[in-house]
């Protein structure tokens, strides 16, 4: 099934439009609907993870350092983590 | 072993879907087919059958509930007629977009305006486009085993489309007729477990009921209506395992004395029997003609008519809905539209009978075939006529 | 704020990692549904089915041939969300004691948005809830009909301005009171009732969590910010819902067996409704005369709710 080529020919719809390849959403990059992006200041985060259980893209999660990054290809700017951020570690600027 | 019993053709349709293990049922009562949801739950509640029985708030949640326990994995089952059909109608064609093998009595009867609770075919005749299968029981014997088959017919992996089972209103449910029940063994013998070729659970996780976008909308209603069309030879299949198991006989156009017939008449439903008799009676006349019953509707037999009606030189087609303003009645319609690229078609006469109850007589038929035979080869003033009005 | 105070004891890493919400769906920027969505589905874990109904959720979330659901999820129709959930909990219930499928508990969910719970979907809802089915229904409440563009629903709340109860030279937007369904999920009878907010997850979570766990119908009533629809920032969503419960508008309450209880910390007195309206375009044309009736009616309505939490008692606790 992963190797059909879109948009399918008849033969190779799913029966039911059924889609059997759970979060494959994943292919579509929202990213590229973003006017600003999140920038960090590092040493203001205190790791609380707000940010992240806030996040309606759910695209936050922490890198190595323990530090939570938004994935720029999904993250499509709102700015909820910026606003939330009480120790102010997160601003928005604009994109491009 | 099979048993002869008598009993009222809508207890008999419920007993014949109990007998298929069916393990959800959610239906809302409407006349005249309340007694099968009424018959199901005896059924459930005296323990003779393991099965949910969900006492809906109406029969649009009636469809709904069924689409929801089929698509877990459950063998679904549910009864409806009239308005009721309408009201689930939102439904209709998503069941079988969603390739969903729900099964469905109709126990037809007129749709409103005025409200009637008698029989015709105007229900399920709106619903003709909703990609389900649909059959046409003339008796109590076929409405038994025609629901067995249902459940084998839906299941199949290259079907898996809904189906539903037309059984006049009071014609048929409320009447007592002898009818040959196999047992559980031989009905576990015909039909297994229901294996669904997809099912909602965490352990294969799948999405169903997705969003079509203009660019795939095409593709999917040419594989629906592949599938409606391929169903046939699967039903062909199963009618003749069905005859080796059982050694009753079904057939999408089931003629009754045809053989060199001049004038065919075509009915459906519980008018079948009527025409027989009043075929036998034109016979005593002298007169040529022949009945074609009609049993399978949807998908339509385009190869199996034109074979039937070689040879004849008019085709009574007897509907039992009108179809407003249009070129012609529901099944006289489709009847001319499967016919006309046939070189030596037969002329098409097209009465509507029996509407909203109104009684069909064999007098009724003889008449008709009888009027048709002197008509020859001219054609008739009207596409088609409301029989028997008063006043035209 | 207490989602704070409390964040070390609730901290992100008891939160179920898995997004069974996968990104890339396509809901606007700030979408609180979404993240109510998402917060939902961490609570509910993997052994759920969802049946949701036609709006913004499905139809972002589940484009052929791409799914964002990383759980079994069946859409049917608008109205139906409830009655396919019956079908899907009776199918559960009978497969597993037949053996068809294995034995484990399934939570069959089902979702709406106000348009399919308020309005359209009341029938199915409470024919669902009075046969008592074992289903949890989450009304995910954005207070219009969002997705086929920001149409009047029963639950848009008065002086709000949609595109069929517009703001304009004669009218000042929704003249009724927003329809009260959690109260009519009480009047069913229903074990567990709740009202929650994306803005205080935690909270949203556990109420989840205990509904989950309750082999009855159970309801959660989610306010859910909908920047698009409310006219505001989308930066905003988590702050317009904080402002909607502070200031009594969406009080954020539970009802276990008839004893209401109100779960999260309420300021001392209710922050004026003002605070919450000016941030909003949907409420850009209320006069002051206007505010003051809004204001004053949640006062009533808050003061209800208070009522009941006070004086009445646990069903169980009646039966004498």
């Amino acid at each position: 099934m992963a190797d059909k080529k879109w948009p399918e020919i008849w033969q190779e719809v799913n029966p039911g439009c059924m889609v059997f390849m759970p979060g494959n959403t994943r292919e579509y990059h929202t990213g590229s609907w973003r006017a600003q992006r999140p920038v960090y200041d590092f040493p203001k985060c205190i790791k609380c993870g707000l940010c992240y259980i806030l996040c309606p893209e759910g695209c936050i999660s922490q890198d190595e350092e323990g530090y939570f990054v938004a994935d720029l290809d999904y993250c499509k700017g709102c700015g909820i983590c910026a606003h939330e951020c009480w120790p102010g570690a997160i601003t928005m600027i604009e994109e491009g | 072993m099979t048993t002869r019993v008598g009993m009222e053709i809508a207890f008999a349709a419920a007993e014949a879907a109990a007998l298929c293990r069916i393990d959800v049922i959610a239906a809302y009562p409407i006349t005249p087919n309340t007694h099968i949801p009424e018959h199901l739950s005896d059924i459930v509640a005296d323990g003779r059958l393991d099965a949910e029985f969900i006492c809906v708030e109406s029969e649009h949640s009636a469809l709904s509930a069924c689409c929801g326990a089929s698509a877990v994995g459950a063998r679904v089952f549910t009864a409806t007629s009239s308005q009721g059909l309408l009201f689930m109608g939102e439904v209709m064609p998503i069941v079988s977009a969603m390739r969903l093998p729900v099964v469905m009595a109709l126990g037809n009867r007129a749709l409103s305006g005025p409200i009637s609770i008698w029989n015709d075919h105007s229900d399920v005749m709106s619903q003709r486009d909703m990609g389900w299968i649909s059959l046409f029981a003339s008796n109590g014997q076929e409405v038994v085993d025609m629901i067995i088959q249902a459940f084998k017919i839906a299941e199949n992996r290259d079907v898996m489309l809904p189906l539903n089972i037309n059984l006049d209103g009071f014609q048929l449910t409320h009447v007592v007729e002898p009818m040959l029940f196999p047992d559980q063994e031989e009905v576990d013998k015909f039909l297994p477990e229901y294996q669904p070729y997809a099912s909602l659970h965490p352990d294969h996780v799948v999405s169903m009921g997705t969003l079509g976008a203009p660019e795939i909308f095409n593709e999917v209603m040419k594989a629906k209506d592949t599938a409606l069309i391929n169903s046939k030879k699967v039903i062909l299949k199963i009618w003749k395992e069905w005859e080796e198991q059982f050694g009753r006989r079904y057939e999408p156009i089931q003629a009754y004395k045809t053989d060199g017939a001049q004038v065919l008449l075509l009915t459906m439903g519980s008018m079948d029997e009527t025409a027989e008799a009043a075929i036998d009676e034109l016979h005593k006349r002298n007169i040529s003609a022949g009945l074609l019953k009609l049993k399978l509707w949807r998908p339509f037999p385009t190869e199996e008519l034109r074979k039937a009606v070689k040879g004849a030189k008019v085709l009574a087609v007897m509907d039992r809905a009108v179809s407003f303003g249009g070129a012609a009645a529901p099944v006289g319609a489709e009847i001319r539209s499967a016919l006309y690229d046939e070189p030596d078609r037969p002329l098409i006469i097209n009465e509507i009978i029996g509407l909203g109850g109104r009684d069909v007589t064999e007098g009724d038929f003889v008449q008709i075939v009888e009027k048709a035979a002197r008509g020859g080869k001219a054609r008739p003033k009207e596409a088609y006529e409301i029989y028997g009005v008063r006043g035209s | 704020m207490s989602i704070v105070e409390n964040f070390d004891l609730y901290a992100p890493r008891l939160v179920d990692k898995e997004e069974y919400f996968a990104a890339g769906h396509r809901a606007c920027q700030g979408c609180g549904e979404a993240l109510a969505v998402r917060l939902m589905c961490k609570a509910l874990g993997k052994d759920t089915v969802i049946i949701n109904a036609t709006g913004c959720m499905e139809v972002v979330s589940a484009v052929y041939p791409t799914t964002a659901w990383k759980l079994p999820w069946i859409h049917v129709a608008f109205p139906n969300s409830a009655s396919v959930g019956s079908g899907v909990a009776a199918g559960l219930k009978v497969l597993r004691r037949k053996g068809k499928i294995p034995d484990r508990y399934i939570k069959a969910v089902s979702i709406g948005g106000d348009g399919g719970t308020v309005d359209i979907g009341l029938q199915a809802l409470s024919g669902a809830m009075e046969r008592g089915h074992d289903l949890l229904y989450v009304c995910f409440d954005n207070e219009a009909y969002m997705n086929t563009g920001i149409q009047r629903s029963g639950a848009t709340p008065f002086g709000a301005s949609t595109t069929t109860e517009p703001a304009g030279l004669d009218s000042s937007g929704k003249t009724a009171w927003k329809k009260n369904v959690p109260e009519i999920m009480v009047a069913h009878n229903v074990p567990y009732v709740a009202t929650a907010c994306h803005s205080y997850p935690l909270d949203l979570m556990n109420k989840v969590k205990k509904a989950r766990r309750i082999k009855g119908p159970t309801y959660i009533h989610c306010l859910s910010v909908c920047p698009t629809g409310w006219r505001l920032s989308p930066e905003l969503s988590i702050k317009a819902g904080r402002l909607a419960v502070e200031t009594g508008v969406f009080p954020l309450y539970e009802v276990v067996d008839g004893k209401y209880r109100i779960t999260v910390e309420m300021p001392e007195k209710l922050r004026p409704v003002e605070d919450y309206v000016k941030i909003q375009g949907r409420f850009r044309h209320l006069a002051e005369d206007e505010i003051k009736a809004f204001q004053e009616r949640v006062i009533q309505e808050f003061n209800k709710l208070l009522e009941k939490v006070n004086c009445l008692h646990s069903w169980s606790d009646l039966k004498e």
